[in-house]
């Protein structure tokens, strides 16, 4: 393996962590929240997939845009139902509940599948690559990843940039209280942002069923890697966010190329790295 | 019958009580000042009739209806508009965001982005800059543009004044003395006696979460205005 084929293929890894992570920063941009059963909902998001796929035989990319509805529905549901009944002036209730729900799929998934691991196959896709250069071959569907994480970081910019629900997001976000007085419901936005956040999740939770195999207790380390894009990446963008899980995608790429134990820690490494030479992360938009 | 009716309105931080009881009208196009030294619970008082401190319905009567109990987004809808103490712009909004935010209580009127540049020029040139970056003066006129854009039925001005130079503050006074040609109710908290006094019709005084004393304004004196202050009797 050559050093660019590494980044390539680290970057390309990246393209799925960003899918992973925008979901967790469009949370976090609105309610100042961490899910922490984000990495769950992504594992769910990949069963539920491989049991529409298997049930029906349709191909895993008609049936990711169609989790992606009905998880946008759940997140929707979640939201008003449970999640804002715990926020408030204390950070911790929102905290313990999505605490609670991640333990709750956890054990959910491993007594219906098993802790067997699963994987959604896309059949000769899944192999097919396009020949850049003479040394250098990716593979189409790790570049169709990388081309919808793209879209979703551009729609997701669009979002919250020029429209007025995107306007309001950020408006509640910087002070709830005066949103309210100007005729915003809080409950409401909060629930907009967790189905697109869902959305997204579920979109990243079909490719991650594709490119890797998944089982009942993943979920965490998911949620750590998108905390880790977040962060390095910094606040306030989603180009951030972006970039953030590509740096990530490489740095467990060169880690891992070094030594196959490796890989997971270098990405910790540059994690810790940001956060104690940026805090703010590397692209934040606003000094908050 | 009044715009606006505040009766024996009680208010609450955690175990600590800022207003004991508190009646106060507000007429149909009349501007009505609350003065008071730090702490006396004018912030308090704008805050709940907001519906951002929770009240009994019936204590706070609006056109008719007992509003003291509903949300704050409610409370906005039905045309209350509150100026907050310290301005309080969205960070990481531009100034006509800023400025649009006032749009979501969805109350049609005479207010609109054109207008409101009209009565603030400086606000027009400034549009597409963050909120954070306007001088305290022109953050001061955006709060109030934002709050006009709610067209509202009663606006409530905390401290305007807070921290601009007494040029500035006289610009912004200025500014909404136009506001009001038009007869729009006002409530002003204003520190500066003699302006809460030229500017309204009437004026409460507050003290340690009690109306202390009440009169129109020109007719209000100096000495009572001390007594009622330090709580002198
Ligand atoms: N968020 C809060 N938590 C606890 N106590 C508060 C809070 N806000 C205000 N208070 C207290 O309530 C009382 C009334 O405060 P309020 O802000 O209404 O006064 P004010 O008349 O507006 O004063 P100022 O002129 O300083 O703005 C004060 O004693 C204040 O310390
Ligand atoms: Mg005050």
């Amino acid at each position: 393996m050559n050093a660019m084929d590494t980044v390539v293929q680290g970057a390309l890894l990246g393209g799925l962590y960003a899918l992973f992570a925008m979901g967790l920063a469009v949370i976090y941009g609105v309610m100042r929240q961490v899910n922490i059963a984000h990495g769950d909902f992504i594992v769910l998001g990949a069963y539920s997939a491989f049991v529409v796929v298997a049930a029906t035989g349709l191909s895993p990319f008609v049936v990711a845009p169609l989790t992606a509805l009905v998880f946008a529905a759940f997140g929707y549901a979640l939201q008003r139902t449970i999640i804002n009944r715990t926020l408030g002036n204390a950070i911790l209730p929102p905290l313990v509940v999505t605490y609670g729900l991640s333990i709750i799929i956890q054990n959910v998934l491993l007594q219906v599948f098993s802790a067997d691991a699963r994987s959604i196959q896309i059949g000769a896709l899944g192999t097919a690559s396009v020949a850049l250069g003479a040394h250098l071959a990716v593979g189409w569907f790790p570049l169709i990843v990388f081309g919808t994480a793209l879209a979703v970081a551009a729609l997701l910019e669009f979002v919250f940039n020029r429209t007025s629900l995107g306007m309001a997001f950020r408006a509640v976000a910087d002070d709830p209280e005066i949103a309210q007085v100007m005729g915003l419901r809080d409950g409401q936005l909060f629930a907009y942002a967790t189905a697109i956040s869902l959305a997204v999740v579920a979109l990243a939770g079909v490719f991650m069923g594709i490119k890797f195999t998944f089982a009942p207790a993943d979920g965490p380390n998911f949620l750590i890697y998108s905390f880790e894009a977040v962060v390095i990446g910094g606040l306030g963008s989603f180009w951030g966010t972006f970039a953030g899980a590509i740096i990530l995608g490489v740095a467990q790429a060169i880690g891992f190329a070094l030594n196959p134990g490796w890989g997971i820690l270098a990405g910790h490494l540059v994690f810790l790295a940001v956060l104690v030479y940026r805090p703010t992360g590397l692209f934040a938009r606003s000094a908050q | 019958m009044s715009l606006l009716a505040v009766h024996e309105l009680v208010a609450h931080y955690g175990d600590f009580q800022a207003l004991f009881g508190v009646d106060v009208t507000v007429a149909q196009g009349e501007c009505v000042a609350l003065i008071g030294s730090n702490g006396a619970g004018k912030s308090t008082l704008l805050r709940s009739i907001a519906g951002l401190i929770p009240a009994r319905a019936e204590n706070v009567v609006f056109d008719g209806t007992p509003i003291g109990a509903e949300t704050a987004p409610a409370i906005a809808r039905r045309g209350i508009a509150l100026v907050p103490e310290g301005r309080r712009l969205f960070a990481s909004l531009s100034v006509e965001e800023n400025l649009r935010m006032g749009t979501f209580s969805r109350r049609p009127g005479p207010w609109t982005l054109a207008r409101v540049y009209d009565l603030f020029p400086v606000l027009r040139d400034k549009r597409a800059t963050p909120a954070l970056a306007l001088s305290g003066g022109q953050q001061q006129m955006a709060a109030i543009g934002r709050a006009l854009m709610a067209n509202p039925r009663l606006l409530m001005c905390d401290e305007i004044s807070l921290g601009l130079a007494p040029a500035v503050a006289k610009d912004v006074y200025a500014a909404l003395r136009r506001v009001r040609a038009d007869g729009l109710a006002t409530i002003i908290v204003e520190q500066d006696i003699e302006l809460a006094r030229t500017m309204s019709d009437r004026a409460y005084c507050f003290t340690h979460g009690r109306v202390t004393l009440t009169g129109r304004s020109a007719e209000l004196t100096r000495p009572q205005i001390s007594a009622a202050y330090f709580g002198v009797k």
